[in-house]
């Protein structure tokens, strides 16, 4: 019994040493140290044995065990630190045989159209300002689009502002339905919707009857903002816009606030910002004005107000729009708005 | 408006430079979009006087001038018509710097010789000066000038190019501008004396006036002028409006227009003699009535446009254009002068109408004050006497049916404070407001001022208005910057927005590119997707579901667009020529439908579509084209990765394959599609390859994202795996299988392993494998324990399917 056990440890320690895969050291441990391993056949041989012998043998085994698991426990990390060798070689099964400057499998790669990313970018910085987003119907009544805007029927300010109309029935208040001509037609609705305090962006597309060219386009991207509450005054505007353009371009660049009419706005706001190239001095890009028209702004007009049911006593508001096409065309110097409803991809994949 | 400084000099003192000039009229409301400097070259140019004019020795129709330049005489080579000995011109020596009036570019100009004669220098035409585009004969200047002065001395000036905004009908005259001027600058106006004498007798003599349509015509100025002589009008005042842009024509229609830049009045002359009775009726015209105007078309007018007419007929169209009828011409000898005031949104609407656009009804829409027409008549009238040299009736026809006293408007100190956010004196008020012509007495209360607006500023209505005055001449710089300081609203989310940005991100990781598209949509683009149209040409894609435009510019604007998969596709059928690997397109957007008795309905659709190889290829070989289980796969990702447990069923989208597509269902509701381009409409579009499309509803969708979600805990118990090898009708589908599966208790999760058919099993049948996991929450499951549901599985399948399993 003696012999059997020294012959097999012997046995044991010879296999280990030549083995050289992970899979045989398993095999080895089950057949060596496992539950049902000749090991164990022979400690559960000794039950007839004498007692004397048996704590002998007995002894003997468990000593022969641990060693053999010793011997395993060595050899298992050896065989590991000599896998972990390996795997840092040049691996010549490896396709680029060596030259990882090859390029990599190709995925597809997807984008969002620039003026998506303008118009996240540019919500992101009024959201975090605390203007809640709404969108409003691209199809709209004239009312919203221009009554309820202080601009009424046979005004030159509807001149600038062509539209297309949509072959619908009007409404039974006499109302009719246009392509919505700028997103300010959300803001009369938010007005007239809404209770104070207010604070929203408006954004989506809108649309001119004229012929495009590179700076106009029959369709195009708007955003506007309206807040409106007690105490609203015209330097908080100042300061919104501001803070909006130090964020979108930057904290160098100079902003300036001029005087312009719009309808539905007293007083006027139009928010320019310095050219980048000449920096206010005049340039070819700037067309030697020295600012880029960004924005127009204003106090919303006290009858926009109470066209809204919103008391203008009591409240105060202010209201600003802008072309979102502008910017990425500044930023990236692109020169036709035509561009960005081409859906080219060779002009797309290029943000 | 091109707007002369040498004109506005004429009315206010002007110390600051014209950038200044330009910077402050901008930053005020006027926007100066640009300087032209007229002379701004002329350094080396100066008045000349020819001393001799001889015959060029060898060419005909060349002169030799010899000019004296104030510093000595240079003979130069001329080939203009108008050259006199003695006539005073513009003497460019060798080396000045002028338009060359070929190219129309500046050059420097060189020592030439010609014929064998050589010129040093040039008398300069207005072209090449940069004046004007007279390139005729060379320019005459006027007897009084002196010889050897700069040009630019006499005839250099600033042209500043303004935008002047709707509101401002005053600032669409020089007197206006030259009022902000004064205003922004601390200065006053001084307006032209319109004193001329008038002979014994009254005009009401010889003219009368009724107004029949008051609401249109709030009042009717006019004069007479007799013994008028036709002929042109002063150079001074052909200058100022060439500065303007306008043409010279004769000294009375010059006038009528100077006198319009100047004042801002619109004027028109009629030759008297043809105003029968002298007589002038101001009513609407009569439906249908024709005039045939000052430019010789026949205009047939409608009732509610308002017509100037004596008893017989109608001479002109009330401020949007004479009528040929009663044209001054060369023979006209009296003339009966009109100054009137017209409603605007009437004038607007003639002149859009008729699509006559003037600088007339441009002026009268933006609504002129009646008080206007009083001293811009007495304007015109002096100087037509001066010029045409007739003599005045006396005394003016006035009838003012629609006099108004003005409306004081009142403004309080914390009015503007409440407004602008930072407060003025009512001094600084008072001050500002009476620099711009208003007259101001103190209101009720110390902090008020109650301002009469003068006559010209018919924009100022309210308070505000008065708030704006202020602040834009004391300028928007002094207002200060500050942070909104209220609590934030409350919000009020549209979930829809966040819901595409969500869409987007998966999308664009999916590998796919955004696009935007127009939402038009005409017969041929519809047609294109429906094969079954597309073979008979004739038929029409009926309009009950589609909403027209009224207005379209082109046809394919005919329609709003009932779906976004035609924009998707030709977006693909565009691209596809410039780009070698695989395109994954797919717009966000919305159609539109007709609703009755309510707006269009606007349905916020995506539409995908992908073609061509999998993965570009590459060094590493070729990919794979795309199929239609991409397209189902990404849907699928898609809606995992939103949370909606969807299904699939057998399609039936016209545009789409026949066999090749599948309708998305969840809770009985349909989601979209997902298919292959029909192959007539791959066709149609010229798409070379199969092109894959899926196209979902938002309003479907977005529902289904807005549950709550509750966190399952994960089992700390085993799974186990069990295949099941089933062969069922080959009509029978994997979602009706996979259905009864998923509903047995334990059921985690079952993935379809193979589909086979062919040899192995009998004809007409398939092979569906599955790997089934099951999993308790409490406890380890037992062999026993999956083996019954397993066969439950099995008996339920092959009751409700006939499926066996595969042996
Ligand atoms: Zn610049």
């Amino acid at each position: 019994m003696q012999e059997q056990l020294e012959q097999l440890a012997e046995n044991a320690r010879r296999e280990l040493e030549a083995i050289d895969s992970a899979t045989d050291m398993e095999s080895w441990r089950v057949r060596y140290l496992g539950r049902k391993s000749d090991l164990t056949g022979i400690l559960r041989g000794l039950a007839g044995l004498p007692m004397e012998e048996r704590k002998a043998i007995g002894a003997r085994a468990n000593e022969i065990k641990s060693v053999l698991g010793e011997h395993f426990a060595r050899k298992t990390e050896a065989l590991k630190q000599e896998a972990s060798r390996a795997s840092l070689r040049v691996d010549d099964t490896l396709l680029a045989r060596g030259d990882v400057t090859l390029p990599g499998r190709p995925v597809p790669t997807g984008r969002l159209h620039p003026l998506t990313q303008t118009l996240n970018e540019v919500c992101d910085i009024f959201v975090a300002m605390g203007f809640d987003m709404v969108e409003g119907p691209e199809a709209e009544w004239d009312y919203y689009n221009f009554e309820a805007l202080n601009i009424p029927a046979e005004h030159p300010s509807r001149d600038d502002m062509s539209t297309f109309w949509v072959d619908s029935p009007a409404s039974d208040r006499g109302w009719k339905p246009l392509l919505r001509t700028h997103t300010t037609s959300v803001s009369a609705r938010i007005a007239e919707e809404m209770e104070p305090p207010i604070r929203t962006i408006q954004m989506g597309k809108v649309y001119r009857y004229e012929a495009s060219d590179a700076t106009h386009g029959t369709m195009f991207y708007q955003l506007d903002g309206l807040a409106v509450d007690r105490g609203i005054t015209m330097a908080d505007l100042k300061g919104t816009l501001y803070e909006f353009s130090r964020r979108y371009f930057g904290e160098d660049r100079r902003v300036r606030f001029r005087c312009d009419f719009f309808p539905f706005v007293e007083p006027g706001v139009e928010m320019a910002i310095e050219c980048a190239v000449c920096h206010g001095k005049g340039c070819r890009f700037c067309r030697n004005e020295g600012w880029l028209e960004i924005l127009g702004a204003g106090m919303t007009h006290p009858r926009v107000l109470e066209r809204g049911s919103i008391d203008p006593d009591v409240y105060t508001s202010f209201a600003f729009g802008m072309g979102l096409e502008r910017l990425p065309m500044l930023r990236y110097g692109i020169d036709d708005i035509r561009l960005f409803y081409n859906n080219d991809l060779r002009f797309l994949r290029q943000f | 408006m091109k707007v002369s400084l040498n004109w506005i000099k004429q009315y206010v003192n002007v110390s600051l430079s014209p950038k200044e000039v330009a910077d402050r009229l901008t930053m005020a409301g006027s926007e100066v979009k640009g300087l032209q400097v007229i002379g701004e070259s002329w350094e080396s140019i100066v008045v000349g006087r020819i001393t001799a004019v001889n015959p060029h020795p060898n060419a005909d129709r060349l002169t030799l001038v010899t000019i004296d330049h104030g510093s000595g005489e240079e003979t130069v080579i001329c080939g203009a018509p108008n050259v006199a000995v003695g006539a005073k011109v513009a003497f460019a020596p060798v080396g000045a710097r002028l338009i060359d009036p070929h190219t129309g570019e500046p050059a420097k100009l060189k020592r030439a010789k010609i014929r064998g004669v050589v010129s040093s220098g040039m008398a300069c035409s207005e072209k090449e000066l940069g004046i004007s585009e007279e390139h005729e004969g060379i320019l005459i200047l006027p007897e009084e000038v002196e010889v050897g002065r700069p040009l630019a001395d006499y005839l250099g000036d600033v042209i500043l190019n303004m935008d002047v905004t709707p509101n401002r009908p005053d600032c669409l005259a020089i007197v206006g501008i030259a009022r902000e001027v004064a205003a922004l600058t601390g200065q006053s106006v001084h307006l032209p004396d319109a004193g001329y004498k008038e002979t014994d007798t009254p005009v009401e003599s010889k003219v009368s006036v009724e107004i029949m349509a008051p609401d249109l015509c709030p009042r009717y100025c006019a004069s007479l002028i007799t013994g008028v002589k036709p002929g042109e009008s002063p150079r001074w005042m052909q200058e100022r409006l060439i500065s303007y842009g306008m043409r010279p024509i004769s000294n009375i229609v010059d006038v009528t227009n100077f006198v319009m830049l100047e004042y801002g009045q619109p004027l028109h002359a009629f030759d008297y003699e043809e105003i029968t009775g002298g007589k002038i009726i101001v009513r609407r015209a009569g439906e249908g009535e024709v005039i045939v105007s000052l430019d010789g078309e026949e205009r047939t007018l409608s009732g509610d446009m308002l017509v100037i007419a004596d008893q017989e007929r109608a001479v002109a169209v009330a401020g949007v254009m004479g009528g040929a009828n009663s044209e001054v011409s060369q023979f006209t000898t009296t003339i009966l002068l009109e100054a009137a005031s017209f409603n605007p949104r009437s004038i607007h609407y003639t002149g859009r109408t008729l699509g006559m656009p003037s600088e007339a009804c441009m002026r009268f829409e933006r609504g002129i004050s009646p008080e206007l027409a009083m001293p811009a008549l007495k304007r015109a009238t002096q100087l037509i006497a001066e010029l045409g040299g007739g003599q005045v009736a006396s005394g003016v026809v006035d009838v003012y049916p629609g006099k108004a006293e003005p409306e004081p408007v009142v403004v309080s100190t914390d009015g503007v404070k409440r407004v602008l956010g930072v407060g003025f004196s009512r001094k600084q008020i008072e001050e500002t407001l009476i620099s711009l012509g208003f007259e101001c007495r103190p209101g009720t209360s110390e902090s008020e001022v109650v301002a009469v607006a003068p006559y010209w500023r018919s924009d100022i209505r309210l308070p505000v208005d008065l708030v704006e005055e202020v602040a834009r001449i004391i300028g928007y710089d002094e207002i200060p910057t500050t942070m909104l300081n209220e609590p934030i609203p409350p919000h009020n989310p549209e979930p829809v927005i966040m819901f595409k940005r969500r869409l987007s991100r998966h999308l664009v990781g999916y590998g796919f590119q955004e696009i935007v598209s127009h939402p038009w949509a005409s017969q041929e683009s519809l047609r294109k997707l429906l094969p079954q149209l597309a073979l008979r040409a004739q038929s029409q894609i009926p309009e009950s579901d589609l909403l027209r435009l009224v207005n379209p510019m082109t046809i394919d604007q005919t329609y709003l667009r009932p779906n976004l998969r035609g924009n998707v596709v030709a977006a693909l059928a565009a691209n596809r020529g410039n780009i070698e690997d695989g395109i994954r397109l797919y717009e966000l957007g919305r159609v539109f439908r007709p609703r009755p008795n309510d707006l269009p309905e606007e349905t916020e659709m995506l539409c995908g579509v992908l073609s061509g190889p999998r993965y570009a290829s590459s060094w590493l070989g070729d990919a794979e084209p795309i199929d239609f289980f991409d397209a189902k796969g990404i849907v699928e990702g898609l809606l995992a990765q939103l949370g909606i447990a969807a299904s699939f069923e057998a399609g039936t989208d016209e545009s789409l394959h026949p066999t090749n597509q599948t309708t998305i269902i969840s809770n009985d509701t349909r989601l979209g599609v997902i298919g292959q381009l029909h192959p007539a409409v791959q066709d149609a579009f010229e798409v070379p390859e199969p092109a894959f499309l899926f196209e979902v509803s938002l309003p479907a969708l977005l529902p289904l994202t807005l549950a709550g979600k509750m966190f399952e805990p994960i089992s700390r118990f085993p799974a186990v795996v069990r295949d099941m090898a089933l062969v069922v009708d080959a009509a029978t589908t994997h979602q009706k299988v996979v259905d009864i599966i998923d509903d047995f208790p334990l059921v985690e999760e079952v993935a379809l392993f193979d589909v086979y058919s062919g040899e192995q099993v009998p004809s007409g049948k398939k092979s569906l494998a599955y790997r089934i996991s099951y999993r308790s929450p409490d406890h380890t499951l037992t062999d026993d324990e999956v083996s019954k549901v397993q066969q439950s599985i099995l008996n339920k399948l092959s009751g409700e399917l006939g499926a066996v399993l595969r042996g």
